[in-house]
């Protein structure tokens, strides 16, 4: 199969969908020009003249535009320039994109896809580093995906852009030049279905977007070692599989949550207490979380180790686990 | 003069009955939450409303049930989501600050100030870049959301893109309990067109007449292709912010003054003096009306509440699976 990088593979699911359906367009920072900063509107450049459009910097209503275009019959795609900014149009999202199919009783569908990279780059510090897709989890009113490959990457934002309903697309910006195997041939990936990356026996890694990548590096080293770890990449957090994730507790009895959102009240808190509420009798030992420290992401390349994590924090986890 | 002068008066009379009501209603403890009162603002809804067609746009404002009215909708499903019941315009779920009617045209009511012009923008981009139609969409706010960075965004964007959208500022002298001259940086906020470089016109907002013609003007612009307008209609809240305000940051006697021109009476004088409308036709409308408001409410009040399980739907297009 032919190996393309993250970045191509979402620029792929929207030139397919643009090309399919008339009234997706998109907008955003520096995307019509250059292509996007981390290059993922490339495929489309100087193909859809009206459609993809370079706006002012005016975050609210980049977001909020969204609802009057999609309550009007369009699909707008929204790129979000960096997950830092979101915060500077949160209430167009949150009041919003989020509350207004819900306060108007359900009257109209409102697809809008609100997309673009998070987590850590190289030194960025603390206004362009940040993972902060626990918050659209705990504020219903949004679907979130969280990738971390090239193929889940493309069927994810095609089954997205013919979604009827707000989703938001995260993508790391250390995944946007991985390469990995996508077909040529059409597929979409259903949301709230994991995915198990790696079966395993004595223990279950349950991450998401680069900390998948990391955990799959940890559970080569620990296969050396003749630990066997399965790692679940939950994709999507709302919704999420709560199925896949209980069958694998009862199948290991051992659990680490591994994201690169800090660890405090992080998504993974709120897996642990599911897994506890309703799998704690087929657990040995308590669940493990491994998140950011709780400190905003600082500059120098030391300090920025120091605070995000690594497959070593989930070697460690998993022996400390596995020696009890 | 296209518009037949009896008809903008009986959307003032029905405007002002139906607010006037809901207000008695509200102290009779039948109404719950809150009710912004539209009582002296009716000339600004109807004069630009009567410019509109049914496929043309408005968003709203937690002061919104003039806006509704004036765009034609239904007295029985907006009482009913007043009292909150399940034949409500929204299900019960939105209330007086949130009624919409996305099939008239209504993308909302909404309970942030300034919160509508994002979507309003939104909708101008889906008209000229998808539907690619002569639709407009109207915009309405007050004094107080031209001080929200949406205003001073989506003025901007309008103007770049050369959206159809029409920016009516409600200028009622109060932004909740704060005086416009007292928290505003000009006295005309039509001025603040020129920076955002499209035509800005400050007209009398209880005169219904000089209201529907600085909008004809503006909408016909706005169908032609030529761009936005910001017309900024001058008028007084007569009521409190809230019905139940105490209203200690003005005087009685200020409110005694407005009272006196307000619009309807003015209007009503000038149709005696011109032989257009009569005491057999004035009180022909008045009973018209009243009779109107009466089923609306009896429809509301023999309505049944939503069962409690309706509150887990509408969130999204498929329901199920979100509340665990």
């Amino acid at each position: 199969m032919r190996e393309i990088t993250f970045a191509e593979a979402i620029c792929e699911a929207l030139l397919e969908e643009m090309e399919r359906d008339s009234t997706i367009f998109t907008y955003g920072e520096d995307i019509a020009k250059q292509g996007g900063i981390f290059g993922t509107y490339k495929c489309i450049l100087g193909k859809f003249k009206d459609r993809i459009i370079d706006t002012p910097i005016s975050e609210e209503v980049i977001y909020g535009s969204a609802v009057g275009a999609a309550l009007a019959g369009a699909r707008p795609v929204v790129e979000f320039h960096f997950a830092d900014f979101i915060f500077t149009g949160m209430c167009s999202v949150v009041n919003q994109i989020m509350k207004i199919r819900y306060m108007s009783g359900g009257q109209k569908k409102l697809p809008i896809i609100l997309r673009g990279p998070d987590g850590v780059a190289r030194a960025a510090a603390a206004h362009h580093s940040q993972s902060i897709e626990t918050i659209f989890m705990h504020v219903p009113g949004i679907k979130v995906v969280i990738p971390s490959t090239p193929y889940d990457a493309k069927g994810l934002m095609k089954t997205a852009l013919r979604s009827d309903d707000p989703v938001i697309f995260f993508e790391h910006k250390r995944l946007y030049k991985t390469k990995g195997p996508v077909p040529e041939e059409e597929y979409f990936i259903p949301f709230g279905k994991a995915d198990v990356k790696k079966e395993g026996k004595d223990i279950t890694i349950i991450a998401t977007s680069r900390m998948v990548l990391e955990s799959l590096e940890a559970a080569k080293e620990l296969e050396n070692e003749g630990i066997s770890a399965e790692v679940i990449d939950l994709r999507t957090l709302v919704p999420w599989d709560k199925e896949t994730v209980i069958n694998s507790v009862k199948k290991t009895h051992k659990v680490i949550i591994a994201h690169e959102t800090w660890r405090r009240a992080g998504w993974g808190a709120e897996i642990a207490a599911t897994i506890y509420e309703e799998a704690f009798e087929y657990l040995d030992a308590p669940i493990k979380r491994i998140g950011a420290r709780n400190v905003p992401h600082p500059f120098s390349p030391p300090l920025e180790d120091a605070v995000i994590p690594h497959k070593e924090d989930v070697i460690k986890a998993a022996k400390e686990i596995l020696s009890l | 003069m296209g518009v037949n002068l009896l008809d903008l008066y009986e959307t003032m009379v029905r405007i002002r009955l139906f607010d006037t009501k809901a207000e008695e209603l509200f102290l009779q403890g039948k109404i719950p939450g809150f009710i912004h009162s539209y009582v002296g603002e009716e000339a600004v809804a109807t004069g630009v409303s009567a410019n509109l067609r049914p496929d043309d746009y408005i968003t709203s404002t937690h002061r919104g049930h003039g806006h509704m009215i004036a765009k034609g909708a239904d007295l029985k499903l907006m009482m009913a989501e007043l009292y909150g019941k399940k034949t409500g315009y929204c299900k019960g779920k939105g209330g007086s600050m949130h009624i919409m009617d996305f099939s008239l045209g209504v993308l909302g009511a909404n309970g942030v100030v300034g919160g509508g012009i994002p979507i309003a923008v939104g909708a101008g981009m889906a008209i000229k870049l998808v539907r690619k139609s002569d639709q407009v969409v109207v915009c309405y706010f007050g004094d107080g959301a031209s001080n929200r960075g949406t205003f001073h965004e989506g003025l901007n964007w309008a103007s770049i893109y050369k959206l159809p959208v029409i920016f009516v500022c409600e200028n009622n002298m109060y932004a909740s309990t704060a005086y416009m001259p007292e928290t505003t940086s000009v006295l005309d906020i039509s001025a603040r067109a020129v920076g955002y470089n499209m035509p800005g016109i400050s007209v009398d907002g209880n005169d219904v007449l000089a209201v529907y013609e600085a909008a004809k003007e503006a909408i016909e612009r706005a169908r032609r292709g030529e761009g936005p307008t910001l017309i900024e209609a001058k008028t007084y809240r007569l009521k409190g912010h809230f019905v139940g305000d105490p209203e200690l940051y003005r005087t009685k006697d200020e409110v005694k003054r407005f009272w006196e021109k307000e619009p309807i009476g003015r209007f009503e004088k000038k149709l005696f003096e011109e032989g257009i409308l009569t005491e057999g036709k004035k009180r022909e409308i008045w009973e018209k009306v009243e009779k109107e408001i009466e089923e609306a409410i009896r429809f509301a009040e023999e309505s049944d509440f939503p069962p409690p399980e309706d509150a887990l739907t509408d969130l999204f297009v498929d329901d199920r699976g979100y509340d665990y």
